[in-house]
């Protein structure tokens, strides 16, 4: 074994604190709840045990040797033991600096750096940049080339990663969302409040059809609408990669573009994002000039469905005679602690039958790009989720993250299903449009 | 012998991963209590019978001790590598074999999750009676060993008196069957003789448990007092009465702040002590009852009385029992849990001995416990970083159990002696009774490579096993 001084050790910065790590008590309750614990069994891949490693580096009996990183890194993150920690283990945020201080000591090979440089460095930042992208991605949907590449069993050629994303991706829509509508829509008479739309950068681009379901309910909901444009990407993806100074600046931008209007509540509809744009606050507690403003910012992030559960809904709402089964997102119900609400949105739509789901509290096995980081604990994931919600016999799937969305639509189209996947909203629009009220 | 040898002979036997990284053994130094520690050389994840007994045999042929672990979620150290070794990881071992309604049983794995047995038989309208507050994680092969008990002890007994029988790797590699499909058996009750041998008599690979029926009606009362005198005078009263609740659990004021801490269900913080109790059997009566137990508490001083209204109120209340010991990380760093037993009619001068033990030691000490069989566990609150602290702790935890002794009970009442206890069973026994127990030992395991350390201080002396690398 080499010896733990010549490997990395946690430097100072931003250092996984103290209180944080012994508020684990090794109580073993979350251990079960854990998606790749019960999938492995292994302690190392246990909340439990990877807290265990954390306190073993930041006490100095272990360095971030290749296998400490390994466990880091095969964690959802989807903060399922913070829902069973009796304890209140704030897990996802020690993970996110055990990650942060891996990144700075740990060298990764060339390419890998080059490609974490290319996506988050010079490609999520950047709302022009991820649109030429598209337009690319676009072309390639609608030439012809895909149908040509997948029937030449081109994509054989591929690395197994790029496979599965090529078989993900979704059909890219003309124009961002951001940029087919106008900035202010209009509230339905009466109006009873200002909301801002976060629009994000993948939902943006690739999901305008939820977002203009999302639009519909507020408006139809007495919401006056604000779509600010020059928002940029949440940051969500960078410090779950260990990339904090990066998701600090983007924090900073989208502060400053959500100051500029007085607004009730700034409205999102991934869980990932509103997870990560309700910790703006603690991201940026260390910076003075943002400190106290992330903080506001962060008080007014609000859930879709959480904004919209905490009223009835104004009616008039058409039945939608199906059965519908909900599926929790992670970083909503364990991250936001938001799983009733969903539900009473849907069960006020007439005649839809709301389905229960076994374990639709656990990890789809999306995870952010869990699913192309780690594909073979991903596919065995959503291969149990699959099995879970076919047993519930379902005429649509609801989940409110688009990660997820589009994790159980591959899963779907594995299982040779279909069984469409939607996001919640899109069913409360579908019934207001029904009603000509949407 | 070298331990890379051991290593690819294990590989032949067991599928991956095989744990030797010393960096990954070292989340497999120490199980639910942290005071202790011990790593093993080398963790395999068996999924057959065929491969423990496998892996036994060649424990043997090398003279390496080994240990059974579960969820590791035990509190006296059970499942540690005392002496180095092998840890031989049950948990994937889970299958449900087979569920047999109309005999009320069903044949599992020993790594199966507690409550993920209740859960697959619950729709039928079964369940599994032992239910220790860790049911979430631990399993039916840890419960076996430690003969687990749980809130429900109190009406339902302890898992000894669901086992019916175990399919067993001796710690020779023999693979035997003891007990069968009813409670009694022709024969020496060699199930009972297992059940609790804290994993030093041999491997359990099957488990038949009993199942039983759900009880056709359940009350769950919350009653707050004023003292926990007056909770534990609530508690005699109500069992004086000949009234027998399924359960009936006691957490006195530190408790109740950490639970409400993490339930936010609406206990009373101001409150000395609360009793959970919940009545449960045929619907008919069960008012009555109910009533009289309210009646009971209110005699004694109760202050409030909140009966849950419907299954979710009564699982929030649970929750917070369950999980209370999971919740004190809510008020230090760390705890040490105790786990003795006294007589129920002893219960207010046992705790108010233990308190003055705490301002002795000037540690803070919660109580949570099975009230009603007279179950104490003691939370020594402390911070490891201290090690004078962790010295008064140990001394304080010492003289708790001392007392619970002296007053006519015992060292544990359900977390088992392992290591941590082992010291303190002359306190308990005579000479006499610990040889034969260890006579018993030496019987099923006469090479003490299995578990060895735990319990009772072995007759011959395993030296430490440390593979060359
Ligand atoms: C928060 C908390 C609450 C608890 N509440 C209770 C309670 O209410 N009641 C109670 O009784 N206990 C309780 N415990 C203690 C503990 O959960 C039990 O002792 C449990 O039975 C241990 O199961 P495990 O699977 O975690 O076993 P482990 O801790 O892994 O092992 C325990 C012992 O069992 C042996 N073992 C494991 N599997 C096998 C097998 N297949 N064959 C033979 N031996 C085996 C091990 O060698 C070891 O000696 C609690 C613990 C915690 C952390
Ligand atoms: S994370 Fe929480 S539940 Fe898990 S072992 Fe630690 S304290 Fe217990
Ligand atoms: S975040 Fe999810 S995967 Fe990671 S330790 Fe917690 S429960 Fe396990």
């Amino acid at each position: 074994m080499a010896t733990a001084t010549a490997l990395p050790m946690f430097d100072e910065r931003e250092r996984p604190p103290r209180e944080k790590i012994t508020a684990c008590v090794h109580c073993g309750l979350c251990l079960d709840k854990c998606p790749t614990y019960r999938l492995l069994g292994t302690e190392m891949d246990s909340p439990r045990g990877r807290i265990y490693l954390i306190k073993a580096v930041s006490e100095g009996r272990l360095a971030m040797t290749p296998s400490f990183v390994e466990h880091m890194y095969l964690c959802l993150e989807c903060r399922a033991c913070e829902t069973a920690c009796p304890s209140g283990v704030e897990f996802g945020s020690l993970m996110e600096l055990a990650r942060a201080q891996i990144e700075r000591h740990v060298p990764r090979p060339w390419w890998q750096r080059l490609l974490r440089w290319l996506v988050f460095d010079e490609l999520f930042p950047y709302p022009w940049r991820m649109e030429q992208l598209c337009h690319l991605l676009r072309g390639y949907q609608r030439l012809g080339v895909q149908t040509l590449v997948r029937r030449l069993r081109l994509l054989a050629l591929l690395p197994a990663r790029l496979r599965r994303m090529e078989a993900m991706l979704p059909p890219v829509p003309k124009r961002p969302f951001t940029r087919s509508v106008p900035p202010w829509l209009p509230a339905r008479p009466p109006r009873q409040h200002r909301v801002a739309l976060f629009s994000g950068c993948v939902m943006n681009l690739f999901f305008p059809d939820v977002h203009e379901a999302t639009v519909r309910v507020l408006q139809a909901n007495g919401c006056e609408v604000w779509v600010a444009p020059q928002q940029v990407c949440c940051g969500a993806l960078h410090v779950h990669a260990g990339e904090r100074e990066q998701a600090k600046r983007l924090a900073r931008r989208n502060i400053l573009v959500f100051e500029r209007q007085e607004v009730d509540a700034i409205i999102n509809n991934a869980a990932g994002c509103g997870a990560h744009l309700k910790t703006y606050g603690e991201l940026l507690a260390d910076d003075p000039d943002f400190a106290e403003r992330a903080h506001h910012f962060s008080a007014k992030v609000q859930d879709i469905a959480e904004f919209l559960a905490r009223t009835p809904l104004r009616g008039p709402l058409a039945p939608l005679r199906q059965r519908v089964a909900y599926d929790d997102p992670c970083h909503l119900l364990h991250a936001q602690r938001i799983g009733e609400q969903p539900r009473r949105l849907l069960r006020q739509i007439p005649e839809l039958e709301l389905v229960p789901v076994t374990d639709a509290d656990f990890c789809c096995g999306a995870a952010g790009i869990y699913n192309l980081t780690h594909p073979e604990v991903s596919q065995r994931l959503l291969e149990q989720k699959i099995a879970h919600l076919v047993a519930a016999k379902p005429d649509v799937v609801a989940t409110g993250n688009v990660g997820c969305i589009l994790q159980l639509q591959a899963g779907m189209q594995q299982a040779g299903l279909a069984i469409p996947v939607v996001h919640p909203v899109t069913l409360l629009a579908r019934a207001y449009e029904a009603a000509g009220t949407g | 012998m070298d331990k890379a040898r051991l290593v690819s002979e294990l590989a032949a036997i067991v599928p991956a991963p095989i744990v030797t990284a010393p960096e990954e053994l070292l989340v497999y130094e120490c199980d639910g209590n942290t005071l202790d520690k011990a790593q093993p050389d080398v963790v395999v994840f068996p999924t057959t019978s065929e491969q423990v007994a496998a892996i036994v045999r060649l424990a043997n042929q090398y003279q390496v001790p080994f240990v059974a672990r579960g969820a590791g979620t035990g509190l006296s150290g059970g499942a540690l590598a005392l002496h180095g070794g092998i840890i031989i990881e049950m948990c994937r071992m889970n299958k449900i074999w087979e569920v047999d309604y109309v005999n009320q049983r069903a044949v599992v794995g020993p790594g199966l999750v507690n409550l993920h047995l209740s859960l697959a038989v619950a729709d039928a309208g079964y369940f599994y009676a032992p239910d220790p507050s860790s049911q979430g994680s631990c399993t039916i092969g840890g419960n076996v060993a430690e003969n687990s008990g749980g809130p429900h002890t109190l009406k339902y007994g302890v898992t000894t008196n669901h086992v019916l029988g175990l399919e067993v790797v001796l710690p020779n590699g023999d693979l035997v069957h003891f007990g069968g499909a009813t409670l009694d058996t022709p024969g020496y009750d060699l199930t009972g003789l297992f059940v609790g041998s804290e994993g030093t008599f041999g491997i359990a690979t099957k488990v038949t448990v009993q199942l039983l029926r759900k009880p056709e009606a359940v009350k769950t009362i919350l009653a707050a007092f004023a003292t926990v005198a007056d909770a534990s005078n609530a508690v005699s009263g109500i069992i004086g009465a000949g009234l027998i609740p399924g359960a009936l659990e006691m957490m006195d004021h530190l408790t109740i702040q950490a639970v409400e801490a993490f339930t936010g269900a609406g206990l009373p913080l101001d409150a000395g002590a609360v009793l959970l109790i919940e009545l449960d059997g045929i619907a008919e009566g069960m008012e009555e009852d109910a009533a009289r137990v309210v009646a009971i508490c209110q005699q004694h001083g109760c202050r409030q009385v909140r009966v849950a209204k419907d299954e979710a109120e009564r699982a929030l209340l649970w929750k917070g029992r369950k999980q209370a010991f999971g919740a004190m990380g809510r008020l230090s760093p760390n705890y040490y849990t105790h786990d003795g037993v006294i007589p129920r009619t002893r219960l207010p001068e046992a705790l108010e001995r233990i308190q003055a033990i705490g301002k002795k030691y000037g540690l803070r000490i919660a109580n949570v416990f099975h009230a009603g069989d007279g179950n104490l566990h003691p939370l020594v609150l402390y911070d490891e970083r201290n090690p004078e602290e962790v010295t008064r702790v140990m001394q304080a935890g010492e003289e708790i159990l001392r007392t619970c002794v002296e007053l006519g009970g015992a060292l544990t009442g359900e977390h088992g002696i392992g290591m941590e206890k082992r010291d303190c069973m002359p306190w308990l026994f005579t000479e006499d009774d610990l040889e034969i127990m260890h006579r018993v030992r030496q019987v099923f395991n006469p090479h003490q490579l299995c578990n060895p350390g735990k319990v009772s201080t072995p007759a011959r002396q395993v030296p430490l096993w440390r593979g060359d690398p």
